[in-house]
């Protein structure tokens, strides 16, 4: 049980995706204008982490690692397919988003029409996909990659409404002009890693 | 070369900048490039991706279904991300360990796809590699840029030759601990931009 509250303290703070992996910061920089949409893109992409990285790491796990195919045949002993990572990945991220999507549909609309156009677009974003490829190179296992990826979505969620509030209250100073928009973003987004690196080497 | 060739090879390198301009592609990128080798490798690497599948998808940009377009560009985006990983694991074995999950991530590198989606679904193959083959020369000069200081003054070297004698070996730099940090690549991309639009002030957006 501590090794998992600690990994999963390590992926919220420490190993915050964002802002010490600089993944998702497409979506990051774009949807942290205002808090309320920056919480439902920060939910929404905790639910498909969540979701994904066990299930990639089932599927990585029975097909895609060298000798994995045993359980067919014992003669696939030395098939290695893990150079289909990257396609069978994201093409379970994709699916993963769209069922997703259809069942938020279904059974919760009001979260659904919240998350709006921002969960189609979750399956582009780089922090899924990289969290299933982390989660593949520090050898996970299933109940580690639940945990990894729900507290990678908590450490994205986190930031990105932070940062969203900062920018909120950034409107009303003066920026230097070539700085305005992105740079002071970028600026601000450093000064916050600097923050979140006091977390660094707490452990549980 | 006529002018749109021109504007689709040039204009992305600095006045549509995919990184300081479009704000397009930080993702899979800023962790490689506390090291200039392991940016120059990156860089490369991205540009073949973004002129090979701007190529491929505006050739068979016709025959594309709009409703599967992005699962089809996904595809061929990840089939030649594919094709670079195993590339580069056979013949620079250290330097793909060291970038790691980050080719990877060129899949879902927003330039990509970006330029597949913006660009290469409307023009011609000649126009789309020459549009592919500019933006990612403009990804990679924010890459070099980023890497070249993070290098020299993080760790007192470049391509991992000594420049600045750091102090712990007995010379006279002391080396900048925060630009191998995480917060050090941004502050650099911040200036980046800031420069950018210094130079040319056109680009200033209000927010």
């Amino acid at each position: 049980m501590e090794h998992y509250l600690s990994l999963a303290i390590k992926a919220i703070f420490v190993e915050n995706m964002a802002l010490a992996f600089f993944l998702g910061m497409c979506s990051f920089l774009a949807v942290s204008k205002k808090v309320e949409t920056a919480i439902g893109l920060g939910a929404a992409v905790t639910f498909v982490l969540t979701v994904t990285t066990p299930l990639n790491n089932v599927i990585y796990n029975t097909f895609l690692k060298e000798g994995a195919l045993v359980w067919i045949n014992p003669e696939y002993a030395s098939v290695d397919l893990s150079f289909l990572t990257f396609l069978t990945f994201i093409g379970t991220i994709a699916a993963a988003v769209q069922v997703v999507e259809m069942t938020l549909d279904r059974y919760a609309p009001a979260l659904y029409s919240a998350l709006g156009v921002f969960l189609p677009l979750i399956a582009v974003n780089c922090a899924i996909l990289g969290a299933s490829l982390f989660m593949v190179e520090r050898d996970y296992n299933l109940g580690e990659s639940a945990v990894f990826g729900l507290g990678s979505g908590i450490g994205f969620g986190l930031a990105i409404t932070a940062m969203a509030a900062i920018r909120e209250k950034m409107r009303y100073s003066n920026v230097p002009e070539g700085l305005r928009g992105l740079g002071i973003t970028f600026i601000v987004t450093g000064l916050m890693a600097i923050a979140f690196m006091a977390f660094a080497g707490i452990q549980l | 070369m006529n002018t749109k060739q021109r504007q689709a090879l040039l204009d992305p390198l600095f006045n549509d900048n995919p990184i300081g301009v479009q704000v397009l592609g930080i993702c899979s990128a800023l962790a490689v490039t506390t090291k200039l080798e392991t940016a120059v490798v990156m860089s490369l690497a991205v540009i073949a991706v973004t002129t090979l599948s701007n190529v491929a998808i505006s050739v068979i940009r016709d025959y594309i279904p709009p409703s599967i377009r992005i699962i089809v560009q996904l595809t061929i985006i990840a089939s030649l991300v594919i094709v670079t990983d195993q590339i580069l694991k056979a013949f620079v074995f250290e330097i793909s360990k060291q970038l790691s999950v980050f080719v990877g991530l060129i899949i879902t590198n927003c330039i990509v796809m970006g330029r597949a989606e913006g660009y290469a679904m409307q023009n011609p193959p000649g126009l789309s590699a020459l549009d592919g083959l500019g933006n990612g020369f403009g990804y990679s000069i924010v890459l070099l840029f980023v890497g070249f200081f993070r290098e020299l003054f993080g760790s007192g070297k470049l391509f991992g030759v000594e420049i600045l004698k750091l102090t712990t070996e007995g010379g006279w730099y002391q080396a900048n601990g925060l630009l191998v940090l995480a917060p050090g690549a941004f502050f650099l991309i911040a200036i980046f931009i800031w420069l950018l639009k210094v130079w040319r002030p056109q680009l200033v957006t209000a927010e």
